[in-house]
């Protein structure tokens, strides 16, 4: 088994303009993602959302604020799983939520550094 | 109360009592000597009332044995009471000596201990034993018989347990305000543990079993009746305690079997318990720590509720969703699935139970699976039942999948 961490991208306007009676219904399909997830012994860190705002640093110590090339590419968020292999990480990815609200998935295996 | 059941009932009561209060004068290395007075103060009862002459007071002439026997021990012991004099005031001459043995001190001394004792430097399973002989005065024997063990392999395992914690100089102190937390989360695991070792046990001896549980209990609300130990996870756990004890009249047959949840007769509930667990779970809703005590109280506080509706298993699912993603047990896998089954359907459960290839050489799984094929596809409701059965390691389990076999046939 190795780990895997899922990148959450999204429009993050839409969710700006959710009620909190739409906001708690909008996490419950996640609750039920993770939760298969974790009852399958494969959800090695729930993660976090990530905000809106942040600063992208360049060289020169250039500031500028974010987000960054298009709004709906926006890291929303992140998760790191347990699968035996990229495909099967990617096929577990098909089941996540933010793909039924235009969002996407990045797929990446964590290499652990030799310290 | 007969005069040969005096003994038994104040040792489970006394010993303790005595043990926390003398460890904590000599110092956690010297428990073996604070054991030794106990036991012996015990034995001379035994010897003094075997002839049916009982004190008045028969808890007050213990302790005044006890103490006796500690001033002696001290006064009789130079090697011991050169290293023994560290620990004590240097005015304090043996004849004043005094040895606490009020409700507060022994209240005092028992948290001590508990914190001294549940030290992840050693094994949780030793953790649970120590506690059962030193917090909760339980005998060697009836220790043995919790674990399903026998007498040596836990004198062992307590010794080695006991030298463990003496090397790491434990002291029998409370813990400072900024590490109560970290400490008390192997406080509480501990007394779960205990807990569910009663309540979970395949020991015949139910009788032991309930005192497990009630032990585990009144450890847990003397933490809570101590104000820098009265924290919100601590009347979580104390809340979840409160609903499963609830049940216990009726999860027990008159054959020491479990009856299971819901061939129960819920009239044999316990409804003050349930308004205890309730009590205590709203007093559990502080702060923003979310901890598996809070979500397993919140479970086991819906399965209070007998009928089944909607609302009840799409709450114990998400329950279940976040207890997961918090922790991952198999029997939270398990539960998850069965209540998404009552939750959303059978068809959906399948599909996920069938996911759960962790599990496959769990007997329990294989009974899940036979219970979601019944009603949908017998022959696959039968395979995994059979499946079951060949799994299944005490005759309890096989004679409950023997019967699901025999009601799957019948339909």
């Amino acid at each position: 088994m190795n780990d895997f961490l899922l990148i959450f991208r999204r429009d993050e306007s839409i969710e700006n303009k959710f009620t909190p009676e739409q906001l708690k219904e909008a996490t419950k399909p996640w609750q039920d993602w993770m939760g298969s997830l974790a009852a399958q012994n494969k959800l090695a860190d729930r993660g976090n959302r990530l905000d809106f705002d942040g600063r992208v640093i360049k060289p020169g110590a250039v500031v500028t604020n974010g987000p960054y090339v298009e709004v709906k590419e926006v890291i929303g968020g992140y998760t790191v799983i347990r699968a035996a292999s990229l495909e099967e990480a990617a096929e577990i990815a098909k089941g996540c939520p933010i793909l039924n609200a235009n969002g996407s998935v990045e797929v990446r295996q964590i290499v652990q550094m030799a310290m | 109360m007969k005069n040969n059941q005096i003994l038994p009932h104040l040792y489970r009561t006394e010993y303790r009592k005595i043990i926390a209060v003398l460890a904590r004068l000599f110092g956690f290395e010297h428990i073996q000597v604070a054991e030794d007075i106990a036991s012996d103060t015990f034995l001379l009862a035994s010897e003094t009332w075997a002839d049916g002459k009982i004190p008045v007071n028969p808890a007050a002439w213990l302790y005044t044995v006890a103490k006796n026997k500690a001033k002696d021990y001290l006064k009789h012991n130079t090697v011991f009471d050169q290293k023994v004099s560290l620990h004590l005031r240097a005015e304090t001459t043996y004849a004043e000596l005094d040895i606490d043995l009020s409700d507060a001190n022994i209240n005092d001394s028992q948290l001590q201990m508990m914190f001294a004792i549940c030290q992840p430097a050693i094994p949780a399973e030793a953790q649970v034993g120590l506690a059962l002989r030193i917090l909760c005065g339980f005998g060697i024997d009836e220790i043995a018989d919790a674990f399903l063990s026998n007498k040596e392999t836990i004198n062992k395992r307590l010794f080695r347990a006991k030298e463990k914690l003496r090397e790491q100089q434990v002291k029998i102190e409370f813990p400072d305000n900024q590490e109560i937390n970290k400490r008390l989360e192997t406080v509480l695991l501990t007394l779960y543990l205990l807990f569910n070792e009663g309540y979970y046990s395949t020991s015949g001896n139910t009788n032991m079993r309930k005192d497990l549980c009630l032990e585990a209990m009144r450890l847990n609300y003397l933490l809570i009746e101590n104000r820098a130990t009265d924290l919100p996870q601590v009347n979580a756990l104390f809340s979840l305690m409160c609903f499963h004890a609830s049940r216990f009249e009726a999860r027990i047959d008159k054959n020491g079997e479990i009856i299971i949840y819901d061939e129960q007769d819920s009239s044999l509930w316990n409804d003050e318990l349930i308004s205890r667990g309730t009590h205590y779970l709203i007093r559990a809703a502080k702060g923003n720590q979310l901890t598996r005590y809070h979500l397993e109280a919140a479970i086991a506080y819906w399965h209070t509720q007998k009928a089944d509706s909607a609302e009840k298993w799409k709450n114990v699912l998400q329950l279940y969703n976040k207890l997961l993603i918090l922790e991952y047990s198999p029997m939270a896998a398990l539960n998850r699935t069965y209540a998404l089954a009552k939750a959303e359907g059978k068809v959906q459960a399948i599909i996920e139970a069938e996911k759960l290839t962790q599990l496959t050489d769990s007997h329990l799984y294989h009974s899940l699976l036979g219970y979601l094929y019944r009603d949908i596809d017998h022959e696959k409701a039968l395979q995994h039942l059979q499946t079951a059965l060949k799994l299944a390691k005490t005759s309890q389990e096989k004679n409950q999948i023997k019967r699901n076999i025999k009601d799957l046939d019948a339909t």
